[in-house]
């Protein structure tokens, strides 16, 4: 019988001819990433290995970004944990402040995301790379520190989902429209241990940018894995960026998959999900009246430059609204580099808004735009849970960066075809 | 890991969807002390959590349990809280692999219990008794490579082997 992509990739890298769901197997890693809080965990089980013990050089990737520049001294110790832990054992992969940036577009930026490799992190949204078609999955900070010195971890097999979105997309829908209508139709744990595969028309059309904020949220539908097999759109970005060769991985024909949900494209409207789930879903233009305090623009879901280019277009010549702290932090300095020549910077600065280089900060509710009691966010990021940018009533309503920029002028959650 | 050994404790119920960021908030991430993090332990949805709770408490909840982050501090902070077992109709995977690698018993069942009720988790037989409405319940062992991590002391222990096998 045939195998989908999760299935070939596994089978290949735990060394079999074929696995199958449910199994559980040892299988060779690829690239081990841990950020800056889940990185001192990390070192500390590391130690435990005994002085012997080092880091697989080639396959450890460091990359601070949680609280980096740091918010305040207990962060910075963490931070040193990981700069400290790169000098000891010389590892080459260690993406300082002002070099890096959001640890999932670093990953994708720097060449390590490639089809059919297996990727671990010890952040839940590494199921990101799943865009590129790699089956990539977060872990714990105690399995990440055992890869970096076995460079394997045990799998559970993932049962597959595959999703199909037909048709032509509208105006100002973009991939996190789609993913968020998904995770609305099936729950936040509706893909739970499962691997996601994303197929169709409308999937095949979208930039890889908008395909990253697909496979990005897979976690938040409770997925192992989103991902998308790979296309001349992924091989393309990859020249002269990639590290190493790579295989494309597609699934057999007769792949065999637990269930198939299709929607069709020009269903799916801009998407908000409201408090307090990601599933709680409902389209942008029939939210009513729901003034807001923060737009915040950025993160791993929707920081790249396209979506800043989206924001961009709607703010031109327009202005934040005055009872509104519009934020935009582009996820890497890439991002803000690309941002700064093309105007896109300028533009943002010019309608009143906080422009902030690369980190997560405000996403987790850390620091860098943290709400008070009773304040409410429109936000391109891809969580809404009680309490998750700051106050524990303050309130988050997740959206695609058109919403966040539309609803920035208007100083309510908008619909950006309103603007029209 | 006391697989071997019955436990006992008073049940802390929860809802479904209880998410990472309400196990630890974000903002207590400074710091991986299971002690330290325990403070913090459900601060924003169970305030009286981190003062009441005991060494031995039980954590009962419904699917879904502990989705969200990667982050490790979160079956740390229950750990440090004293909580002996989470038993709950379905978890998060990723808060399931951080458990099972760093030694918090987990329990997939689902289970007839209000807070403060009083249970006892027999591992070897898998049976959970609800001691207060006097109720019983089966549940089905982990998979055999799992219980084999765990019993050999988790992913530490097993590394350490396999770094031992790598240089004889």
């Amino acid at each position: 019988m045939g195998a989908t992509i999760s299935e070939k990739i596994l089978a290949k890298k735990a060394g079999k001819r074929e696995v199958s769901p449910g199994e559980i197997v040892e299988a060779e890693v690829d690239y081990v990433m841990v950020n800056d809080i889940t990185g001192l965990p990390a070192f500390e089980v590391f130690k435990r290995f005994g002085e012997r013990a080092k880091p697989i050089k080639e396959k450890t990737v460091l990359i601070p970004d949680h609280y980096v520049p740091n918010k305040d001294i207990p962060s910075a110790e963490q931070a040193k944990a990981m700069r400290e832990f790169a000098r000891k054992y010389n590892l080459p992969h260690y993406f300082e402040v002002g070099r890096g940036g959001v640890c999932h577009q670093v990953m994708i930026e720097q060449g390590f995301v490639a089809p059919g490799r297996l990727i671990v992190g010890a952040d839940s949204h590494t199921c990101s790379y799943g865009a590129l078609g790699a089956f990539a999955t977060g872990v714990g900070s105690t399995e990440a520190a055992s890869v970096m010195a076995l460079g394997k971890l045990w799998f559970r097999v993932p049962e597959s989902l595959r999703f199909v979105v037909e048709g032509k997309l509208g105006k100002y829908v973009m991939g996190k429209d789609i993913i968020l209508h998904i995770i609305g139709d099936i729950g936040v744990d509706g893909a739970l241990y499962k691997a996601m595969e994303f197929y169709g028309s409308a999937i095949t059309s979208l930039s890889l940018a908008d395909r990253i904020s697909i496979a990005n949220m897979a976690i938040e539908a409770g997925g192992k894995a989103g991902i998308i097999p790979p296309d001349e759109k992924v091989f393309e970005y990859l020249k002269g960026r990639v590290r190493g060769a790579y295989e494309p991985v597609y699934a057999d024909d007769d792949a065999s998959y637990e269930e198939t949900f299709t929607y069709d494209a020009k269903e799916i409207p801009p998407t908000v999900a409201k408090p307090f789930l990601p599933s709680n879903t409902s389209p942008a233009s029939e939210l009513g009246d729901i003034t807001i305090d923060q737009a915040y623009l950025g993160s791993c879901t929707n920081g790249r430059i396209e979506d800043l280019r989206v924001a961009a277009k709607i703010l031109r010549g327009r202005k934040v609204h005055p009872n509104v702290r519009m934020i935009v932090v582009p996820a890497t300095q890439e991002v803000y580099q690309q941002a700064i020549r093309e105007g896109l910077v300028e533009t943002f600065v010019e309608a009143g808004a906080f422009v902030s280089g690369p980190t997560c900060g405000a996403c987790l509710g850390g620091y860098m735009g943290v709400l008070g009691k009773g304040e409410r966010a429109i936000s391109s990021t891809n969580r809404n849970f009680i309490g998750r940018m700051g106050h524990k009533e303050s309130e988050v309503y997740l959206a695609n960066p058109a919403v966040v920029a539309a609803s920035a002028v208007t100083g309510r959650i908008t619909d950006p075809r309103e603007l029209e | 890991m006391p697989l071997y050994k019955k436990i006992k404790g008073r049940v802390w119920r929860f809802g479904a969807n209880v998410d990472t960021d309400q196990i630890i908030p974000a903002e207590y991430l400074i710091t991986a002390d299971p002690k330290e993090l325990a403070k913090h332990a459900f601060e924003k949805v169970k305030p009286e959590f981190a003062q009441q709770v005991k060494a031995g408490d039980i954590i009962v909840a419904d699917e879904n349990f502990g989705c969200g982050s990667s982050r490790e501090h979160a079956p740390r902070a229950l750990m440090g809280a004293g909580i002996s077992v989470v038993i709950a109709k379905s978890f998060a995977r990723i808060f399931f692999r951080n458990s099972i690698n760093i030694g918090l018993p987990l329990i997939e069942a689902s289970v007839d219990a209000e807070e403060g009720d009083e249970l006892e988790v027999d591992f070897s037989q898998g049976i959970i008794k609800n001691l207060t409405k006097n109720r019983e319940y089966t549940f089905k062992p982990l998979p055999e490579f799992l219980l084999n991590l765990l019993e050999s002391g988790g992913l530490v222990e097993y590394t350490k082997r396999e770094l031992e096998k790598a240089q004889t």
